[in-house]
Parts: structure tokens; sequence; C-alpha cells
């Protein structure tokens, strides 16, 4: 009887029909595309006529190493952008969280790349990391250190623009991290002080442990963003030099260039492909996050 | 040495950490946007040396009146279209993520776990981009603003949803019984009692998707091709290639462009850095 007016009172308070417009334009715009991704992607494909050829795409893709390459570019280009906004974030927020001279200061200048748009900084980049003008080799130069050329040198021109992509999203990095600093309870820092903990201890065992699901945070957002990172390494590079840093998205956007839709489709299943692999590790370390906050 | 003047010289020392830092933080993340608002100041042939220093002639507000006029003020006619977009995208993100959220909060079943779980996959799995063409293109909404919105909306919605569920909870049950029990309608509980509570977590779903919308640059790319309908961020990518004599003009584009979110962050600069780390320490 119970159950029973709550299931009613349910169904009169929150009804199911306040999903079916948001679903409806989730479904048509993000999961029809989806679903329609893994037919596409096995066919040659002009938009209107679509003509089923197996898996011929993903031969072509795994044979061509402009392309197949994108695959660890997308995973390096990841790991070494979460990376800096990780190290670098930990000691911003560790900064801000001491009672430093300009904190707001500090916080609004780290923060503002953040909202910067991201064409407006690849290309200001491009100029400042330029071998012949560039401010930045002209700098290290005047300091005596040769400089590298950032962008043209094929080794280093994709994880160049991922430091980019470190250095713009740093900023939001340092504030989640600091937002889990402030809610470690002051009690619990001061147990840690009176034991006669040092500053380096009080960070390794007290700090990182306690951020853990602000790191989380960090990490989840940082990775979902870079595997699908596309606009700051198509205005710095283009994917160049040759394909030196031609990830997932840039591939899937010349294919498209080039009218190879079909192809380019299957470089989209590919990233989903990434993705699903991606997440696996992180889920668990998520899950055993959670184990041992309740254990 | 004396109290007073212990305490003196610890102040300066903090300050003077606190100084030192400062220095490092702007020339680590300030100097590039100095470098973008000098370089939009000077003439053509200053701007083109690329060098730090001040302009011998300030020139930034004829350089704006140029990039604005440029081609027919295709950038002006591209900020209106950019904040059109994100005006309703974000206007309808909120609408709807709202909704949904008070439903999969409240309402426990297999349809809400199954809606729960799609939204949690959305925001992971990377959008499917030839293929959303062909949908727009079938439903006659490709190259339009319309289209470009709707996509909006349906790539902001997954995180929008999980931001305002996490705030639901926060949100007594008791308000919802007490409200029913005096007769509201499910629909006046939701606009009018609950909807208006959802505040602090509304303005951080509108300052982050508003920056996200409006600083998108794939989206457009790929459906919204063309002049006519020119976003922002696209103009400055495609004037690059027209400007690459004219620095001074790309560097008052890119001035013009991050304008907007700059101001946005001025006014709500405590919301968003609340907003931006909300959740993350739950």
């Amino acid at each position: 009887m119970v159950l029973y007016s709550v299931q009613r009172s349910h169904r009169t308070a929150y009804p199911l029909w306040y999903l079916i417009l948001p679903c409806a334009v989730l479904a048509i715009f993000f999961l029809v595309p989806a679903f329609a991704a893994f037919y596409f992607s096995l066919t040659r494909w002009d938009l209107v006529n679509s003509e089923f050829i197996g898996l011929d795409n993903f031969f072509r893709f795994f044979s061509e190493a402009g392309l197949v390459n994108s695959i660890g570019h997308t995973v390096l280009f990841t790991i070494v952008s979460t990376a800096v906004k990780l190290v670098v974030g930990f000691g911003i927020a560790l900064l801000l969280h001491t009672a430093i001279a300009f904190r707001s200061a500090i916080r609004a200048l780290v923060f503002f790349p953040v909202i910067a748009s991201t064409i407006g900084i690849g290309i200001t980049f491009s100029v400042l990391l330029d071998p012949n003008t560039g401010l930045v080799n002209q700098a290290l130069e005047a300091l005596g250190v040769a400089a590298p050329y950032w962008l043209g040198d094929p080794s280093l021109a994709l994880l160049t623009v991922a430091a980019v992509d470190g250095w713009k999203g740093v900023g939001l990095a340092a504030v989640i991290l600091l937002a889990g600093l402030v809610s470690i309870p002051r009690e619990t820092i001061e147990a840690a002080r009176v034991d006669g903990a040092s500053s380096l201890q009080l960070i390794r065992s007290v700090y990182l442990p306690l951020i853990q699901p602000a790191a989380l945070t960090v990490l989840l957002l940082s990775v979902i963003g870079c595997i699908r990172a596309f606009d700051l390494i198509w205005t710095m590079t283009g994917g160049g030099p040759g394909f030196a840093s031609d990830v997932l998205a840039s591939v899937v956007y010349k294919q498209y260039q080039a009218g190879f839709y079909g192809l380019s489709t299957a470089g989209n299943v590919v990233l989903f492909l990434v993705v699903l692999i991606a997440s696996i590790p992180i889920w668990l370390v998520i899950r055993r996050a959670d184990r041992e906050r309740e254990g | 040495m004396n109290a007073k003047g212990r305490r003196s010289r610890l102040r300066a020392t903090h300050v003077a950490v606190g100084g030192a830092v400062l220095a490092i933080v702007v020339l680590f993340f300030g100097a590039p946007f100095a470098f973008i608002l000098l370089t939009a100041s000077k003439g053509q042939a200053e701007a083109a040396e690329f060098s730090f220093g001040w302009p011998t002639e300030f020139l930034l507000l004829q350089n704006l009146g140029e990039v604005l006029t440029t081609r027919d003020g295709i950038v002006v006619r591209a900020l209106i279209n950019s904040t059109v977009i994100t005006t309703l995208s974000v206007a309808l993100i909120v609408l709807l993520s709202a909704m949904v959220a008070f439903v999969l909060s409240r309402r426990p079943g297999p349809a809400t776990s199954a809606v729960t779980l799609i939204m949690y996959l959305a925001l992971l799995v990377p959008p499917a981009i030839v293929p959303t063409i062909w949908v727009l293109q079938g439903t006659g909404l490709f190259k339009t603003l319309a289209g470009v919105i709707l996509v909006q909306v349906a790539y902001g919605m997954p995180f929008s949803v999980l931001l305002f569920r996490a705030f639901m909870t926060t949100v007594p049950r008791e308000l919802d019984e007490a409200a029913l029990i005096d007769g509201a309608t499910s629909w006046r509980l939701f606009w009018v009692i609950v909807f208006p509570l959802l505040r602090p977590v509304m303005v951080t779903v509108i300052v982050i998707q508003a920056i996200v919308v409006f600083n998108d640059f794939a989206t457009p790319l790929y459906f919204l091709p063309g002049d006519a309908n020119a976003t922002a961020q696209l103009t400055l990518f495609n004037f690059r290639s027209q400007f690459f004599t004219s620095w001074n003009l790309l560097f008052a584009n890119i001035l013009v462009v991050t304008v907007p979110p700059l101001l946005a962050f001025i006014f709500f600069s405590r919301q968003i850095v609340a907003g931006m780390s909300s959740g993350a320490i739950k």
C-alpha cells in the first residue's frame, strides 16, 4: 500500500515525459550518428549513397603509417598534457593554499588561459615559438641556450603542442586541486604538525592521499578533453610536419576534407575504441579509490 | 631585535616571496596576453617584428576598427552569430538539463537508470562527425544556426545533467512533499519551487557552457561552413592566411574574440572559480 502510493506520487510528481524532449535532442544529434558511424565506417560513402565494403576502411587505416600513428600521438598528447596539468597544477594549488601574498592576482592570471580562445592561443604561441622571430627562442639564445625548432622538428612538434595544451588547462586543474586542499579538515593538518611532520611529509602523507578525488576529477576531465583534442593541434601544426603531430581528431578532419567520408568515420570508430580502452584503467583507479575511502 | 621589527621583517619576506611567485606567473601566464595586446596596438611593419616593445605609435583603436569593418563587417556578423548560438544553446542546456536532473534524481527505476547511463556514455564518447552531418542534412539543419545550436545542446547536456543531479541531492525532498500536499502540480513544483533553488549550480552551468560554446571551433567548422554563418573562432582561423602580412590586425582580431569571455570572467570570476571546482571535492 505504502509502496503503491510512493510509486503513484513518482508518477505524478516526477513524470517521465520531462525526459522526452531532452532525450530526443540527445538521440537525434548524438546517439543516431554514434550508431550510424558503425555502419558507415564499413562503406564507401558520399553522404548520399553508401556502398558496403566490409573492413576495407579499417585495413587502409591500419596500413597507412600517417593514419595509424595518430593513435600513439593521441595517447602521448593526452599523457603529456594531463601530466603537466596534474604536476604543475598541484604545485600552483599548494602555493595558493599557503598564505602567499598576491594570491588572488596569481589565481586570476593562471586561470585566464582557461577562458581564452584556443585558436587565439594557438596563433599566439605559433608566433612566440617561431625559430627565427619568436620571443621564446630569442630569450633562450640570449641566455646562451640552443633553442630547438619547436613546431618544425618532427620529434618535438607534438610534445610542444601538448605542453601548450597543458599550459592552457593548468589553471582549471589548480583550482580543482585547490578546492580539494581546502576541503581537508584543519584538524588533520594540525594533528600531523603536532606529530612533527615536515612540510614535505605533510604533502606526501596528508595532502596527496586526501586530494585524490580532486585529482581524479582533473584526470578524467583532461583525458576526455585530450583524446578528442583538435583545435590547438590544427591551429599550431595542422598535424605536421609531415604527419608528426596528427592525432585521431585531425585525421578524422583531414579524411573528411578529402571527401573520404567512410574512412573519416572509421577514424571516429577507432577514436571510440581508444576511449573505451582508456576508460578501463581510469575506471579501475576510481573504483580502487572508492574502496580505499570506504575501507 | 624586538617583536615589532621581527614582524615587519616577516611581512617583507612574505611580500617578497609572493612578489617573486607573481613575477614568474606573470612571465608564464601573463606575457602571451600582453604580447597579444601590444601587437594589436602596433602598425603593420612594427607588428611584423614580433618584439615585446611598446608601440611607437599606439594604434589599437584604429586596428580594431579596421578588423570590424573588413570584408563587409564579417567579424561583427560572426560575433552576432556566436552570441546567438551561445545564448540559445546555453538557455536550452540549462532548461533541459535541470528538467532531466530533477526526474533522474527523484525517481528511481529502470527508465531513469537507463537515461543516467546514456548521459555518462555521451560524456565519454567522442561525437561521430560525418554521420552527424548526414543527420543534419537529413533534417534540413545542415549549415543553419538552429542545427549548430541543437548539436551544442546535445554535446553540453550530459555534463550539465551530472552537475545539476549532484546539486539536486542538496534540495530537501520534504520541500517537494509539502508543495504537493499544498496542491501544487508537478509542473509548478519544478518551475516555481525547485528551479529557482538551483541558482548556484545554474550559474556554474551557464558560465562553463557559455565559455565552451563561444570558444568552440570544431562544431561550427564541421556543421556551419561558409562565410554567411561564420562564427568568431572561425573568422580568426580563416583570417590567419588573409592577414599574414598584417599581424597587427590578426592580433586585434584575437583581442576582439577574447574580450567577451574575458568580460564574463571579470564579472563572474568568483562564481567561475567556485563553479569549476565544485563537484571535485565530493
